[in-house]
């Protein structure tokens, strides 16, 4: 075990900002990136759903 | 063999082939991500240079190895769709682009921050920085050209070309630390020679490594079935989906 209290561990011996920054960013990135895709996805089929239910409408 | 190869080629089968896929592949991605931060925080001891600063390696490692691969898997499906003229193919080049870009931007960034406190600035325009920064570019070069194309199969054609003449910086970076004097530091891991660097260490790295590979899996499966329905928005398939259907 590298550290004796969580305050160490967040402190990361002085580096706690660019060891943060790192993770941190990285993190954020590797959670909104599947969002973004869910949301295209669904949009996606949404406009896909308008358009047949309009063809149906039309018929 | 072949005709399984051809029939899982087609976006009507691949659809939900890629769906059912996707969850396997994060599961992984989170498996190996846990046990990747935990060897990388709490097994990995403190670097006797470094202190805890150098504990960026586990993402960073991992991060520019992924925005190479990507580049080089984005720019042979995009080669296989230019010279086969297959949809999916170039489907998959177009949804592995961003990710490729998000890994080389994360390259950049956590090497910034190692950077500043080991060498003293952010950014040298250096070999190896600069043929990474430079694959930022064509990613996001690649993504702007197909956007800006309307017709999507000359905007597949246009992209493919671009993907191929950026390869050749795949090497330049991977090979910049040997060519040139820089101040970024060797392959942290070689073929060729015993690793040099504590066992947890590497395995950490490793595990970073596959986290990332499996979630950009996921992710490229996830957004090529999106490309699909957007593409494909006029064939009898989509329309017939279940969740197009409700």
């Amino acid at each position: 075990m590298n550290w004796n209290s969580p305050a160490e561990f967040f402190a990361m011996g002085g580096y706690g900002f660019y060891v943060w920054g790192s993770f941190g960013v990285t993190t954020l990135a590797l959670l909104i990136e599947p969002l973004l895709i869910g949301k295209r996805q669904s949009e996606a089929v949404k406009s896909l759903q308008r358009e047949l239910s309009a063809k149906e409408r039309s018929q | 063999m072949r005709m399984l190869t051809w029939k899982y080629a087609s976006p009507q089968y691949f659809y939900p082939l890629a769906g059912k896929m996707i969850p396997w592949f994060a599961a992984l991605a989170v498996l190996f991500g846990v046990s990747g931060l935990w060897l990388g925080f709490f097994v990995a001891p403190t670097d006797a240079q470094q202190g805890e600063g150098y504990r960026i390696i586990f993402i960073h490692v991992g991060a520019s190895w992924m925005s190479m691969f990507i580049y080089l898997v984005m720019a042979f499906w995009a080669s296989i769709g230019l010279s086969f003229n297959t949809r999916l193919s170039s489907m998959m080049a177009s949804a592995l682009a961003p990710t490729g870009a998000m890994f080389a931007f994360l390259s950049l960034w956590t090497g910034a921050l190692w950077g500043k406190p080991m060498w003293g600035t952010w950014w040298v325009w250096d070999a190896r920085l600069t043929s990474e920064l430079i694959l930022l570019f064509l990613y996001l070069g690649f993504i702007a050209l197909q956007a800006a194309i309307d017709e999507p199969r000359r905007a597949d054609k246009a992209g493919a070309i671009l993907a191929l003449v950026g390869v050749v910086n795949v090497p330049i970076i991977y090979f910049s630390v040997k060519w040139w004097n820089t101040l970024h530091q060797g392959a942290s891991v070689s073929l060729t020679q015993a690793p040099s660097m504590a066992k947890t260490m590497l395995l950490g790295m490793l595990m970073m490594a596959l986290c990332f590979w499996m979630y950009s899996i996921a992710v490229a499966l996830a957004r090529v079935r999106a490309i699909m329905l957007e593409r494909e928005r006029n064939s009898e398939w989509v329309t017939q989906l279940k969740e197009v259907q409700s």
